[in-house]
């Protein structure tokens, strides 16, 4: 078993508000996050998956299809974008690092062909990053 | 779902590896520069991972202005600025990074209770870099 992980960034902004929560509230749990003008982040993604080495290509996966799916199914929805309005996930659902993890892992799971999706890593700051490993 | 969430934190302190068990020439074959009597020092780079539910309220597995103050009074205060070698911590062991790491991840495990913690790196300098993770194994 052999892991293999793929980098790339992307640029979004958001905020943090949950409707059902007062003003006063939203402001205790999400401090500055809780702006209603939203702000903005340079995303990392890391995306991490596992297989066995093919003996004919030496591969556990091929790059350049992994590097499609990422644009296709992550960076252009999320690049250069507003969370909260312009991603599906995130009409109804605030958009935490940690929910973003999860999102990404939904788009990519079944989309790859030979190895299998081990690990979402997103860095929201250098400081700061969420992993997701499929776990309930 | 159950997510984990790592913040990483900075701190500076000194300290000198010398085991007094050992002989001096002991303590030099095995410890090296670091074995230099008047001690030196590191910018040390701490990541706590923590793991749990991410609660649909509020789409957080905890709050991060908690995580930081619980490091912040118990890790940064604590060592920040210190030299190792003097504080009661090391008064029985020797302040190699392993063991400031099994420290820190001993302290956090006890004062910071609102997510699991899964593992605490820290790093010594841009060269290496030490984990713990309570003694088991933790995932790539």
């Amino acid at each position: 078993m052999v892991y293999l992980t793929r980098k790339c960034e992307f640029s979004a902004s958001h905020y943090y508000h949950n409707p059902e929560f007062t003003a006063e509230e939203n402001q205790r749990m999400f401090g500055k996050c809780a702006n209603l003008n939203g702000h903005g982040h340079n995303y990392t993604l890391e995306v991490t998956v596992k297989g066995d080495v093919d003996p004919r290509t030496g591969f556990v996966v091929d790059l350049k299809e992994l590097k499609e799916i990422l644009n296709r199914e992550v960076i252009e929805v999320l690049d250069h974008r507003h969370l909260n309005k312009e991603v599906p996930e995130f009409l109804a659902q605030i958009p935490t690092t940690e929910n973003l993890a999860i999102a990404i892992w939904v788009r990519l799971q079944n989309k790859l062909k030979v190895a299998k999706l081990h690990r979402v890593r997103v860095y929201e700051l250098p400081d700061l990053f969420v992993d997701f490993y499929g776990e309930a | 779902m159950k997510a984990h969430l790592t913040r990483r934190y900075m701190f500076s302190a000194s300290h000198r590896l010398h085991c007094e068990g050992l002989s001096e020439d002991e303590n030099r074959a095995i410890y090296g520069k670091c074995n230099n009597p008047y001690g030196h020092g590191h910018n040390y780079a701490l990541e706590v991972t923590v793991s749990g539910q991410v609660d649909s309220q509020t789409g957080m597995i905890c709050n991060l202005v908690d995580l930081d103050a619980a490091v912040r009074c118990e890790i940064i205060d604590r060592f920040d600025h210190e030299n190792l070698n003097v504080r009661q911590e090391f008064e029985a062991a020797v302040p190699t990074t392993e063991n400031l790491s099994e420290v820190i991840f001993n302290i956090l495990k006890q004062s910071f209770t609102a997510a699991h913690l899964e593992k605490v790196r820290l790093e010594e300098t841009m060269m290496n870099s030490f984990e713990y993770a309570g003694g088991v194994e933790s995932q790539p």
